[in-house]
């Protein structure tokens, strides 16, 4: 429920976007005094895809956001694409596999990245789960990502139960690890250290935000907003725990 | 029987020896070969052994002339999964093409993809570094088509998935898998009954690259045979960005799913009935 009190605390008196699925969250407001588009991931009890209530990032949440962020660049106005991230994964079910589920977040992080090379500013603000291939189609490809640092907030690229499967480990073991491996802990203080967050804020009330929360986190997003200047993803670079990526495009370069 | 003789398997061949049968004969170049030894600074730790290329394989060339740089991804190490360098290796490649053509030297991309996704071991540098490949595909892609193979036998899932579903063309073989999720974890999270990740013939049914072409979810299907995927994708390169990238196609897409009944489980035929006509 975080992305939707974020999302209804940030947008009050904003203009909702219709035409979208119920899942999706999209309003034209205003930050500062620049319009702006907020977009979240929702549940949504009633959706057609079982395997997609529980706001998780599915088939029509896919489309939905690439529908959602072309109709912003279409506008032509370069408007910040605020995308409010709440996701605990993306859909895993047969017709999600069945019905391309790859090809719906393809989209997704086809429209974001388009916007954010068009020069739409595209910030994402992370208030609770953001995990693997939902994440990667909601909020991966913003210019600056932000987390509010509670212990609900993490980033991770699979759930602890299939992770610890998958890695022929048990979920006691993937802990133990998890907490000496920066890459693979799943607090956003780790997640911090790979350098990919350009600001971690505190938060009062993260499950209900009270309205100096809001104005704090309003701040900030109207402060990463005008510290965009390149349409790229540069600024994740530098940091010792993720140095190995600098050190590969240095050589790349130089053999190139 | 002539046929067969004068076949040759690319599935069987690793990712150095694919990136070279691509190529025009003589113009391969490997960057960051295994000899300069650019491993994952995290796996040891973890008590697994790194790989000199961390399973992927750069490499610079040209197919009919034209210059192009081929990532591919070794399927055998760690399940063709990508961690920190192998990811960097992909998208700081696919990076610097594109600031080629923006220097007027029209570089393309061919992405060779048999992989897991994210490697669980360096899991949020895998994920981040993927974030960074879809960017970087989006960003060529302006300029150069991009064109992805599925050959087999490992598939492409996860977020690598989502770049083959970014790419301007995609070839794939009756080996390939295409999926977000690997059948062990869409058991595992959803339940045998939805997903019986030991019923192999059902999950080629779903994901296979037959499937795939014919819910148009791939642009080409063809043989296991070096020659024909060399062919297919040379035809692809010269062929300059598509009609309308698949990825870009929401309207159509979100329309076909709303006609579609949710409530009853899927079936293959039902896929691709309903994803055919207007070919993206």
């Amino acid at each position: 429920m975080r992305g939707l009190q974020w999302f209804n605390a940030l947008s009050a008196g904003a203009t909702p976007v219709e035409g979208l699925p119920d899942s999706l969250k999209v309003a034209d407001g205003v930050l500062g005094e620049q319009a702006v588009r907020f977009i979240a991931v929702v549940t949504d009890a009633n959706n057609r895809f079982p395997r997609a209530r529980n706001g998780e990032v599915g088939l029509l949440e896919g489309w939905g956001l690439a529908k959602a962020v072309d109709e912003a660049i279409e506008k032509g106005d370069k408007r910040p694409l605020i995308a409010i991230v709440d996701v605990p994964s993306q859909a895993y079910g047969r017709r999600e596999e069945a019905l391309g589920i790859h090809q719906a977040l393809a989209a997704a992080a086809d429209s974001y990245a388009r916007a954010r090379l068009a020069g739409h500013p595209v910030i994402a603000l992370l208030v609770g789960k953001a995990m693997s291939g939902a994440f990667l189609a909601h909020g991966y490809q913003a210019n600056r990502l932000i987390a509010l640092r509670d212990p609900g907030v993490m980033v991770h690229a699979m759930g602890k139960a299939s992770a610890a499967r998958v890695t022929l480990r048990s979920v006691e073991e993937l802990e133990a690890l998890a907490a000496s491996v920066p890459p693979m802990a799943y607090d956003i203080d780790s997640y911090a250290s790979l350098g990919l967050l350009w600001e971690t804020l505190s938060v009062s009330q993260i499950e209900q935000p009270t309205p100096d929360d809001v104005v704090r986190v309003s701040d900030c997003l109207v402060h990463a907003i005008k510290d965009v200047a390149q349409p790229d993803l540069k600024g994740r670079l530098g940091a010792t725990n993720r140095a190995a990526s600098s050190h590969v495009r240095q050589l790349l370069r130089e053999q190139w | 029987m002539t046929d067969l003789l004068n076949k040759h398997s690319f599935v069987e061949l690793g990712a150095r020896q694919r990136a070279k049968a691509l190529l025009d004969a003589g113009t391969y170049r490997e960057l960051i070969d295994p000899f300069q030894r650019v491993m994952s600074p995290w796996l040891s730790r973890q008590g697994v052994v790194p790989q000199a290329d961390d399973g992927v394989v750069i490499a610079k060339g040209s197919i009919a002339g034209l210059p192009v740089v081929i990532a591919a991804i070794e399927g055998n190490f760690q399940g063709g999964s990508l961690g920190e360098v192998g990811g960097a290796k992909i998208a700081g490649a696919l990076e610097l093409a594109a600031e080629d053509n923006r220097s007027g030297i029209p570089t393309r991309a061919v992405l060779l993809l048999e992989t897991g996704g994210v490697r669980l071991q360096e899991a949020n540098l895998g994920l981040a570094a993927i974030a960074d490949i879809h960017a970087a595909i989006v960003d060529l892609r302006q300029y150069q088509p991009v064109v992805g193979v599925v050959a087999g036998s490992v598939g492409c899932f996860g977020g690598m998935s989502i770049a083959a579903g970014l790419c301007s063309y995609l070839v794939v073989t009756r080996e390939a898998r295409l999926g977000l999720n690997g059948p062990q974890v869409i058991e595992q999270e959803a339940g045998l009954e939805e997903y019986d990740s030991r019923d192999r013939p059902f999950i080629w049914s779903l994901t296979g690259g037959e499937q795939r072409f014919n819910s148009n979810l791939a642009d080409r299907y063809v043989a296991d045979d070096v020659a024909q995927i060399q062919q297919t994708v040379s035809a692809l390169l010269q062929q300059g960005a598509p009609h309308e990238q698949r990825s870009r196609r929401a309207d159509f897409y979100l329309a076909r799913l709303a006609e579609l009944d949710a409530t009853v489980q899927i079936e293959p035929a039902t896929v691709r009935a309903l994803y055919q006509g207007e070919c993206p």
